[in-house]
């Protein structure tokens, strides 16, 4: 049985929670954006800006992407997936520093200086890929996706993972300077190891068993899948998927739980 | 009612971990006014913000019973690159309440003007003190945590926070930190004298300013 007090007590932090993280937000975008020209709406015209640019490019060049899709269609489930869960961590790099400030109020905590931060760039992602969709899809350059739940589900996997890894490296750039240093080589390089740029199925045997290590590689390809169905073979498993996000999770909500209790407020 | 109980603060620095805060103890009643003497580095604005609970002791516990402010000082709490209103906005949403009914007092109480739809990164020292002091004011709390008050602003704008802190929110308990003996002697029943990392309490302002010269 629930004790009622504990449980009014937990509504009471959730309520609060919710409030701190939607002030939090619309600070960010304030902050971020300001009330100049477009305003808020860089939040996803800027991603759209990077995915059609990479599309144009993909397009200009006949990037060899291993399979007889449209370059279109697959520069924009790749470049919009790479979008979501990269810029999550770098968002979260050093995220602390600029609101110090606020922290002098004691609900707000720095899980939820992080989470205003990935919700606001999961949005963008998102808005970003499903206007490009509609976008093409309207001018009739790409085919609607042939089974949506499983494009949705492979976005939120991918957003899992862009969370619980933003949280992990969010929390160790706090302890570690070097976190900042590594990150930026680190997440160029695994660009096209992330399955964005490259059908797995058109690799060697030897280099797929590598590359699907890497989680985020199995939730681009379910994606695919969604999208593009019969017409190509992707290779995934969403259960291996789930069990490193949720490990990366595990260590990263502690690494933040660590730094929160020696955030000193500006 | 507010206690704390054998709190310690360490922080770690490059010569290694440095003591700030040894082993205090003391009691807020509702209503009642301490303050709390110190020079300059004792650890006054550490011991504060460990009581609004913005920071977490290393060791022993602080346990509030009434509701605590945000450490009101002339600076921090607020996002430079902001306007006044923006910050006003993110203050009532934080406290979870409404923001258009507290425009008429932050204007008449700031006399900012326009320079309100102005970030506050590009206000005076001045401007930024009452700024920061009429959003203070917006949300009621039981115990209020000052920080310095009479650091920065002209007599006019002291008149206006005493009036409104310790006549309109005279019921309130405070906790005033400051190096001026005269400001706690004139607002506070008792006293406290923090050096050396331990707090030593007084029943009467005038042992605790005789201690806080003498040392």
């Amino acid at each position: 049985m629930w004790d009622s007090k504990a449980l009014i007590s937990l509504q009471r932090s959730w309520a609060t929670q919710r409030r701190v993280i939607w002030a939090l937000l619309m600070r960010e975008i304030l902050t971020r954006y300001g009330r100049h020209n477009i305003g808020f709406l860089w939040l996803f015209v800027e991603p759209m800006m990077f995915t059609l640019g990479v599309t144009a490019l993909w397009t200009a060049t006949s990037n060899f992407h291993g399979s007889d899709l449209p370059i279109i269609a697959f520069a924009i489930t790749g470049y919009s997936s790479v979008l979501l869960w990269r810029n999550m961590p770098s968002r979260c790099l050093d995220a602390l520093l600029p609101n110090l400030a606020l922290m002098y109020h004691r609900n707000v905590k720095v899980i939820d200086i992080f989470l205003s931060r990935l919700l606001l760039e999961m949005a963008g992602a998102t808005i970003s890929f499903v206007a490009l969709s509609v976008f093409f899809i309207t001018i009739g350059s790409i085919h609607p996706p042939e089974d949506m739940m499983k494009v949705i589900w492979g976005w939120l996997m991918l957003s899992w993972f862009g969370m619980a890894f933003a949280l992990l490296i969010g929390g160790l750039s706090e302890e570690f300077e070097l976190v900042e240093k590594i990150w930026h080589p680190v997440s160029y390089i695994t660009f096209p190891l992330s399955g964005a740029a490259i059908m797995v199925d058109a690799l060697p045997k030897a280099a797929q068993e590598i590359i699907l290590y890497l989680p985020m590689v199995h939730g681009v390809e379910y994606i695919r899948e969604g999208y593009f169905g019969s017409r190509i073979h992707a290779h995934y498993d969403l259960g291996y998927m789930a069990i490193i996000n949720l490990l990366i999770l595990l260590v990263a909500l502690a690494q933040v739980r660590k730094i929160s209790r020696k955030v000193i407020p500006e | 009612m507010i206690r704390l109980c054998d709190v310690s603060q360490y922080y770690a620095t490059r010569t290694g971990s440095k003591m700030v805060l040894d082993r205090i103890n003391i009691d807020i009643h509702r209503g009642e006014r301490v303050g709390i003497l110190g020079r300059n580095g004792a650890g006054k604005s550490t011991l504060i913000r460990l009581i609004s609970g913005a920071e977490l002791p290393t060791k022993g516990s602080i346990v509030r019973e009434m509701s605590v402010s945000w450490p009101l000082a002339f600076g921090g709490a607020f996002q430079g690159a902001l306007t006044g209103y923006d910050n006003l906005r993110f203050i009532c949403r934080i406290y979870g309440t409404e923001f258009d009914d507290k425009v008429p007092f932050i204007q008449e109480f700031s006399e900012l003007g326009l320079y309100l739809r102005e970030p506050v990164r590009n206000y005076s020292a001045g401007m930024r003190a009452r700024l920061a002091f009429a959003i203070s004011m917006v949300i009621e709390f039981d115990c209020f945590l000052i920080d310095e008050i009479v650091a920065v602003g002209d007599a006019r704008f002291h008149a206006k926070c005493h009036e409104e802190l310790f006549v309109k929110r005279g019921d309130r308990a405070m906790i005033i930190v400051s190096h001026d003996p005269t400001y706690i002697k004139e607002h506070c029943s008792r006293a406290a004298v923090l050096s050396g990392g331990r707090l030593q309490l007084f029943d009467d302002v005038d042992d605790a300013f005789g201690h806080y010269l003498s040392n």
